[in-house]
């Protein structure tokens, strides 16, 4: 290989030995995350006390408050109340939601593509509301899909709910978790990594030798995509043995496609250091560019089929959508490989043009 | 690649940060084989100039020819025929003074074996081998400003920039560090050099001083003291600067 390249590298590793705190907090703060987050939402998330009005009264209707019923998701807690107490029940926090099923159900059910079914969701935790919300349309969607004979593939709308047949919470949230920290913790190493050079001058050197940007960014992708993928394995171990979170595809696969995840990952950083002078201003450009776009925008939270048509295009350039489709098929279901091509092909794309644009940017010149 | 038989050739050489000039409009040329001082108080515009000759810093106008190629189109080129030490202390301090040396052994190139023969040499060289896998960060700052000196001279440049090498250090590893220029001069390497130490520019071949962007004077030391009539440097910049005031 290029021996400058190596020296990049080589050098780069030694910064990162040198300063163990550092590398401690880089490996246990995403664990540490996995914890808290995992466990706030999860216990967050569970038992929601739930009040059921059925207006329908069918076998059809009962069967629907059975799967409801099921899930760990729900705790039903009420039944058939008077629809003038809802409010007095979101109020004495005896509900958080409330489940209207129409008297139409049934013959909806047989007939039209699309039945209706009321859900009213106390939202003043507007992010608990909007769980809930992509939790049950998840639920009610499978549920249409099943018992509704003009949906004659059962498999054309949401397929990955299928996969998750007792649709437990925490299946649904862990993958959603680990796609927000590898991302986050992808780009903040790299973002870093460059940004320090500049403030502690060291950049100045490195500058007036006949070192190519492409050396240089390369040079410091690799030594922190290794220490990414520990951090991710180490986030994926977690995710599995502590939240008990399957993985029913092929672990190889699991592993190549994190590799690339934590590309997009690290090319995010990189861009984000070319524009930015101080560790402080990459670090918050890091967190706030990561996490929000992959919490709102990746499905994690809001389905992405319910958002308006312009955030479902943003959603593509999300690199956490397609790594969300990527982790959920391969731990859920068991998808291949080429099951995932798309969503591959697009963080492949991401990764490559992120990388691109950070060569080109990077300058070499001091301003 | 354009040769005018100077090492440096500037004309005309302007750098503006926002409104503000700091460098105005200054030209002047080093000779091969000299030892160019560039002497000014803080502010003046040394590093500026320094940057711009380097590649590090675009010009806003003017002509810079430096080792025959132009600061503007040529900056790769620049870097491979010159060597660098900056203002501040560039180097890695949590490497060890060797991994440095190796680091940019490779930067510019070397082989591997290359690499290990010139460390070698340049331990020798910097009396540091009983600190050569100490960290740099403990070393004392006239060492590592040695030690910044030598990697700039990995690559064998024959004309090296020095940016106030000796700033901050205590008096006898100044003058260590000007045996070292002195030795570099014989070798037949070309010096650019600032200070704002005046008796340091008593070592310099040429000298030019710089105010506010300006160069305000540019000869020989022993020249400057007979026009100014002075005994010292540190009288001919006193006087210099009552000149450019009146
Ligand atoms: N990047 C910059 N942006 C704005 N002003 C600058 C910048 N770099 C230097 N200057 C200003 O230009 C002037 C000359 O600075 P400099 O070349 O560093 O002087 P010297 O090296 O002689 O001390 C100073 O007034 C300094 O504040
Ligand atoms: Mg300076």
């Amino acid at each position: 290989m290029n021996q400058i390249l190596l020296s990049i590298i080589k050098k780069e590793f030694w910064h990162i030995l040198r300063d163990p705190q550092t590398l401690v907090i880089i490996l246990l703060m995403p664990i540490l995350m996995l914890f808290l987050f995992g466990y706030a939402i999860t216990l967050e998330m569970k038992d929601i006390t739930t009040v059921i009005i059925d207006h329908s009264k069918t076998p059809h209707s009962r069967q629907f408050i059975e799967k409801i019923r099921s899930t760990d998701f729900f705790n039903i807690t009420g039944f058939n109340i008077p629809e003038s107490q809802i409010e007095d029940i979101f109020f004495r926090r005896q509900a958080r939601c409330v489940l209207v099923i129409p008297s139409d159900f049934a013959s909806d059910l047989q007939t039209e593509m699309r039945t209706k079914i009321q859900l009213i969701i106390d939202a003043s935790d507007p992010n608990a509301a909007n769980f809930i919300n992509n939790y049950f349309a998840q639920l009610s969607m499978r549920y249409n899909n099943e018992n509704n004979p003009r949906l004659a593939m059962p498999f054309s709308v949401e397929p990955r709910i299928f996969y998750n047949p007792d649709l437990k919470s925490d299946y649904f949230f862990v993958p959603g978790l680990i796609a927000v920290l590898i991302l986050l913790i992808s780009a903040l190493l790299t973002s870093i990594a460059i940004v320090r050079e500049k403030e502690i001058g060291t950049m100045e050197q490195i500058l007036v030798s006949p070192v190519h940007p492409v050396q240089i960014i390369i040079g410091k992708v690799i030594p922190y995509t290794i220490l990414g993928f520990i951090d991710s394995i180490l986030i994926l171990l977690v995710g599995h043995f502590w939240f008990g979170v399957p993985v029913i595809g092929s672990i190889v696969f699991l592993l190549f496609a994190l590799v690339i995840y934590i590309l997009t990952g690290l090319s995010f950083g990189l861009m984000i250091s070319t524009i930015t002078d101080s560790q402080q201003m990459a670090m918050m450009a890091a967190l706030l560019s990561t996490i929000l776009p992959t919490i709102m925008l990746s499905g994690f939270i809001f389905p992405i089929k319910s958002m308006p048509l312009i955030f479902q295009y943003v959603s593509k350039i999300v690199p956490a959508t397609h790594f969300l489709e990527i982790i959920r098929g391969i731990m859920l279901k068991g998808n291949t490989l080429l099951d995932l091509k798309v969503q591959l092909g697009y963080l492949f794309g991401l990764a490559g043009l992120l990388i691109l644009v950070s060569v080109r940017k990077f300058s070499t010149k001091l301003e | 690649m354009t040769n005018s038989g100077y090492t440096v050739h500037v004309e005309n050489l302007t750098r503006m940060f926002g409104t503000f000039k700091a460098v105005d409009n200054v030209s002047f040329q080093v000779k091969p084989g000299e030892i160019f001082g560039f002497l000014g108080a803080n502010g003046a515009g040394k590093t500026t100039t320094i940057r711009m000759l380097c590649g590090l810093l675009l010009p806003t106008s003017g002509k810079a020819i430096v080792a025959g190629y132009d600061v503007y189109k040529d900056t790769e080129a620049i870097k491979r025929h010159i060597g660098y030490m900056a203002q501040r202390f560039s180097l890695y301090e949590d490497l060890t003074v060797r991994e440095n040396i190796e680091f940019y052994g490779g930067v510019y190139g070397l082989n591997r074996k290359q690499i290990k023969t010139k460390t070698a040499e340049l331990l020798d060289y910097l009396k540091l081998w009983e600190h050569a896998d100490k960290l740099t960060a403990s070393l004392p700052l006239g060492w590592k400003q040695r030690m910044a000196l030598s990697t700039a001279l990995l690559h064998n440049p024959d004309l090296i920039f020095l940016d106030e090498p000796t700033s901050g250090v205590d008096p006898e590893s100044r003058r260590n560090f000007w045996m070292l220029i002195y030795e570099l001069s014989e070798q037949g390497k070309t010096i650019f050099v600032t200070t704002h130490f005046m008796d340091e520019a008593e070592y310099c071949h040429r000298l030019s001083i710089m105010r506010d962007g300006k160069i305000v004077e540019l000869d020989k030391p022993q020249s400057l003291k007979q026009k100014y009539k002075a005994d010292t440097m540190q009288d001919v910049f006193m006087k210099v600067v009552q000149k450019v005031e009146a």
